[in-house]
Formats: structure tokens, C-alpha cells, sequence
């Protein structure tokens, strides 16, 4: 499933690096802010968990075996920030160090198995959490879900990401139908074994699964024979809100940002395409074509085509940024003349008793 | 643990190459990589020219030609994805030996084959003459963030604990008889899989607070600061300069 070298053209590839580290840049804060400073230490150590699990072999029938993926089971084990934290990790090191997937596709790599999987894994997890009861079998069911669903999400981006900066001309159709196709049975085996491995994490240590802390149980005394709930540990809860804002401004930033990078890269891309096509063919057809198109002219052209391609993601970013200041600053407005009236009806009130 | 933290991909040596600082060689490789992926699939010749300069930077690093030859094998996978390419792929038909192969989809395999084999052989020189933590070390150089060049670390030196945990693991169960044949395993498999996270989640609990009471407070002090003069950083810019010359050649030929 690694891309590698070659199979995906260098404007998407930068993009889709580009992408690739604004997701890691927000998740090394978010993980920072799950763990503090013990995330480099634990995420590591759930980088080399990822790392070992994947050459746990399944046997399938028949002398075939498969692995797991692991981007659901992070998301489920250790939550979305460490997830991606950890599976980009694992990608980096495979493709410096093992050859495993090129180097310029590295940022597709990343996005497509480490952010779209972690991150679908994860909202389905905690949306059907939310909906069904808080039970055990819940977060089976939800695990099992999640994984099965992440692996065939991971191959449509994966198609998404192709259709936009493919190389080769087998039809999208194609494309989509053989990658979805095939990954449904891999999500299969996926989800089987994720919602066992979770089961079995659950089994000894609950507290350690992110996903389910809902279900630890709250820690009971025997005070004189009959069992009390113990004081809870009253944790800091104010600051929490403050940082929630934070954190879905954060994760909304970046969506607009990458959103407004690739859709308006996919609508100038389309002619583009089509554009390809048919210099392939004219190229097969007579080479005269084949020496003008390969002039400084022609280069010209290209260079035109890659401007207007950048400028549509740049306009895309700078209206993302006008439309995020504007909102700001009329949130920031709002949010002090709420702030002022209370404080205008104590001192109101306050003028009374005095 | 005790056998240091060499890597078995590292080929120690003396050349040049290795004596280079780790981010010059990182630099490099990723310049290389970029320029050929972005040169046109049909000057055929230029992906050759690619290969030789590769070549020369494997002379220069004294490594053997079997040693990279069999490290490409990692790339077998994509070469049965890329083979079936012309089968599939739509446009204009040849008849090659009695098939009937697309045009395009024969350039496109060709396209994947090259760029992909050139990637692989570029990272494994990297690989081959470059030490573990010098990487890392380059990698931070290189604006990486430090928190993940510290998680990077810490997956590399624990990566061989939990792998020979998981592998102490499979002798216990086979030692009880149990060889996993199909599905029906895979409950005892998936809790050696939850057995490990607990494990390996332990560990890493343990480990911070070993550093923790050491004077850990976030970052890791910076011990040996890899620097590269402006010589070294010319040196390494050969192969991607070169590889910058072709891919333009390509363009304009």
C-alpha cells in the first residue's frame, strides 16, 4: 500500500506533503496537550507498538496472511493526535530507512494512511459511541466499524489524491472500483483483528484504552462493609474549555486551508487532464508535435498552467485567511460586548447597595 | 539493546560519502528524488544518466552492487502493480508477442518502474552509508520538530525491544503447541497484539519517569551538533545539481 517513487507528479506530491505537515503540526500539539511531556517517550513507544504489530502475521487460508494496518487501532488505543503522530513516524522511518514507499511520496503516504485513516477511524468511534449505550459491546461494535470503514476510506483518498496528480491513464473508474474493492476485504480482516485487540486491552487495563475511558468504573471504598464511591480527584477543569475553542478553531483552520488548497487544485487540474491525454496521444502520433511541445515554449506553457494551478490554491488560502480574520474579529467583538454586560449589570446592581 | 544502536541497513565505512554530515547527504537525496520524479517519462535516456550518477555515488561509498540490487526487492509489489499497468490502462493499442498492450498504460509502467526503482536505490544508499542516529540528528537539522525527531528516536531504540518482546511471545506460543494455520487463530493472536500495546504502553510509562528522575523536563539536551561546512554542502549538491542539469536536458531536448 506504500506509494512510492514516481506515481503520484511532483506539484501534488509537495501539496499533498504540505497537507501531510500541517496535520503533524496539529497533532504534535494536540498529543502534547493529551500526554504534556510525557509524549515523546509514549508516543515512541506506541510508534515501535505500530512498527512490531505490523509484521504480526495472520494467517488467511491457504498459505496467505495479512497484517494489520494499525491506523484504526491507534486511533482507538492511544486517540487521534498520538494516532497520526505515531503513524507518521512509522511512514517516515520506513521510507528513509527501509525504502518502503518513496521519498517524495512521502506527504501522500502520510495523508492517505496516516491522517484519513487515523482520523475516520476516530470520529466514527466516538459518533457511534455517542449514539450507542455505554456498554462493552458498544465499543466492539463501534471499534469494529471504525476499522472497517477507515481502510476503504483510506483507499478512495488514495484515489482522490490519484485522480488529481496520477501519472498513468488507467481510468478513475477502474481505479476506484479495484483499490475500494480490494480494501474492503483488507478492512475485513482489519476490523476483525482491531476490535479483538482492543477487546483484549479492555480485558486488563480499560484505563488505557482512549477511546473507552467512558467505561472505566469510578473507584469504590469499603467503608464498614459497604462499598462508597471514592472523592474524586477534582481535576483542573476550567482551563479545559479555553483550549476546546482552541482546538476545534485549530482542526477547522486547517481543514478550510487544505480544503481550499486541493479543491481548488482538483477544478483547475481537470482540463489539465484532459489536456495530458491528449498530449500523450499527439506525442504517439507525430514526433514533430512531440519537439515543439518540448521547446522552451512549450515550457512557457506549463509554467503557465503551474502558475494558474498556484495561484487558485493561494487565492483558495487567502480567502480562507481574510474570511478567518473578519470572523474573528467579529467573534472577538461579540464575545466583549457579551463579556462587557455582565460586568455593566454587577457594577449596576453594585451602585445600589452602596 | 547491548549490541549498540547500529542499525542492520547501516554499512559502516570510511568513504566520502559517509563522512559526509547526515543533513548534506538528506538534503541531497530528497533534491535527487524531486528532480527525477518531475522529469518527462519519455526522455528515456535521462532516467539512465540518473542511474549512472547513483551508480558513481555507490562507487564513491564503496558499496557493493548486490547489497543495493537486493534491497530493491522491497519495491517487487509495485513491480506487479506496474506490469498489469498496460492491461488495464485505456488509449491507443499495440500488439506486442500477440497481445494487445495500451500505449499510455506502457508508459506509465515504464514511468512508476523508473522513478520508483531510482527511489529506492537513492534512500538505500542513504541508508546504506548513513548511521541511525546521525539521521535523526539530520533530520533535526533539517527543522524537523524536536518532539519528533525525540518520538522518531525513541520508535528506533525501542523498535528491537518490542520486536524481540513480540518474538519471546511467538516462542511461548509455539513452545504450547499453538501454530496459528487460519482465521480461527486470530483471537490468540489479536491478544498477543493487546498484550504487547499494554507492554510496550508500560514500558514507555516506565522509561519517562526513568528520565523524568535524570532531569527530563520536555527536550533532550543537544550533545554533538552536526555541522557541514560550505565544501561539504557543495559536495553533497553534485548529485542533485547534476540530476537539476539532466531533468532540464530532458525538457528541452
Amino acid at each position: 500500500m506504500h506509494v512510492p517513487d514516481g506515481f503520484i507528479n511532483a506539484p501534488v506530491s509537495v501539496a499533498a506533503g504540505v497537507a501531510a505537515a500541517a496535520a503533524v503540526a496539529v497533532s504534535l500539539r494536540g498529543a502534547r496537550r493529551e500526554l504534556d511531556e510525557r509524549t515523546a517517550p509514549l508516543a515512541g513507544l506506541v510508534a515501535a507498538f505500530i512498527f512490531a504489530v505490523q509484521m504480526l502475521n495472520f494467517p488467511v487460508a491457504a498459505g496467505t496472511s495479512g497484517h494489520l494496518m494499525g491506523g484504526a487501532l491507534a486511533a482507538i488505543l492511544v486517540g487521534p493526535y498520538t494516532g497520526v503522530l505515531c503513524v507518521s513516524v512509522v511512514l517516515l522511518m520506513q521510507g528513509i530507512l527501509f525504502a518502503d514507499g518513496g521519498l517524495t511520496a512521502l506527504g501522500v503516504n502520510i495523508t492517505v494512511m496516516g491522517v484519513v485513516t487515523v482520523v475516520t477511524a476516530h470520529l466514527l468511534f466516538r459518533g457511534l459511541l455517542r449514539i450507542l449505550p455505554s456498554t462493552r459491546r458498544s465499543v466492539t461494535v463501534a471499534g469494529f466499524v471504525a476499522a472497517l470503514v477507515s481502510v476503504p476510506a483510506a483507499a478512495a483518498a488514495f484515489t482522490a489524491v490519484y485522480a488529481v496528480g496520477g501519472t498513468t491513464d488507467v481510468p478513475l473508474g477502474k481505479v476506484l472500483t479495484a483499490m475500494v474493492g480490494v480494501h474492503v476485504l483488507i478492512g475485513i480482516g482489519e476490523a476483525l483483528i482491531t476490535t479483538a485487540t482492543v477487546g483484549a486491552v479492555i480485558a486488563v487495563r480499560p484505563d488505557l484504552v482512549h477511546g473507552a475511558r467512558a467505561l472505566a468504573t469510578p473507584l469504590k471504598l469499603r467503608v464498614d462493609g459497604a462499598l462508597v464511591d471514592a472523592p474524586a480527584a477534582a481535576p483542573a477543569q476550567a482551563p479545559a474549555a479555553g483550549r476546546s475553542t482552541k482546538k476545534v478553531w485549530a482542526t477547522g483552520l486547517v481543514t478550510a486551508l487544505v480544503l481550499a488548497g486541493f479543491v481548488s487544485f482538483y477544478a483547475s487540474a481537470n482540463p489539465d487532464g484532459l489536456e495530458k491525454v491528449a498530449a500523450d496521444k499527439g506525442i504517439d502520433q507525430n514526433v514533430e508535435e512531440h519537439a515543439a511541445a518540448g521547446s522552451p515554449l512549450a515550457d512557457y506553457g506549463v509554467k503557465d498552467v503551474e502558475d494558474a494551478r498556484l495561484s487558485g490554491g493561494l487565492a483558495g488560502i487567502i480567502g480562507v485567511g481574510v474570511t478567518v480574520v473578519a470572523g474573528t474579529g467579529i467573534f472577538w467583538a461579540v464575545r466583549r460586548r457579551t463579556s462587557d454586560e455582565p460586568t455593566a449589570t454587577v457594577t449596576s446592581t453594585a451602585t445600589p447597595v452602596a | 539493546m547491548g549490541a549498540g544502536h547500529a542499525h542492520r541497513l547501516y554499512r559502516p565505512g570510511t568513504s566520502p560519502v559517509h563522512a559526509l554530515p547526515p543533513h548534506c547527504k538528506l538534503a541531497a537525496t530528497f533534491g535527487f528524488v524531486l528532480v527525477v520524479v518531475s522529469t518527462p517519462r519519455e526522455a528515456v535516456w535521462a532516467f539512465g544518466l540518473y542511474a549512472l550518477l547513483l551508480a558513481a555515488v555507490a562507487a564513491v561509498a564503496r558499496i557493493p552492487a548486490g547489497l543495493v540490487l537486493r534491497r530493491l526487492l522491497i519495491e517487487v509489489p509495485f513491480v506487479a502493480f506496474a506490469v498489469l499497468m498496460p492491461f488495464v490502462a485505456q488509449g491507443e493499442r499495440v500488439e506486442v508477442l500477440g497481445m494487445s498492450l495500451s500505449v499510455s498504460g506502457l508508459w506509465g509502467a515504464w514511468n512508476v518502474l523508473a522513478k520508483g526503482t531510482l527511489g529506492v536505490a537513492a534512500s538505500v544508499l542513504l541508508a546504506a552509508t548513513t548511521e541511525l542516529r546521525a539521521l535523526l540528528l539530520g533530520l533535526q537539522r533539517l527543522r524537523l520538530p524536536p518532539l519528533l525527531v525525540q518520538i522518531a528516536s525513541f520508535m528506533i531504540r525501542y523498535g528491537d525491544v518490542i520486536g524481540d518482546e513480540l518474538r519471546r511471545m511467538s516462542v511461548a506460543r509455539r513452545s504450547r503447541g499453538f501454530e496459528a494455520s487460519g482465521i480461527r487463530h486470530w483471537g490468540v493472536l489479536a491478544k498477543t497484539a493487546g498484550a504487547l500495546f499494554i507492554r510496550s504502553y508500560e514500558r514507555g510509562e516506565r522509561v519517562y519517569l526513568a528520565m523524568v528522575s535524570r532531569g527530563y523536563t520536555g527536550s533532550m539536551p543537544v550533545i554533538d551538533e552536526a555541522v557541514a561546512t560550505r565544501g561539504q554542502w557543495a559536495y553533497a549538491a553534485v548529485l542533485p545539481v547534476t540530476a537539476l542539469a539532466v531533468c532540464l536536458m530532458g525538457w528541452t531536448l
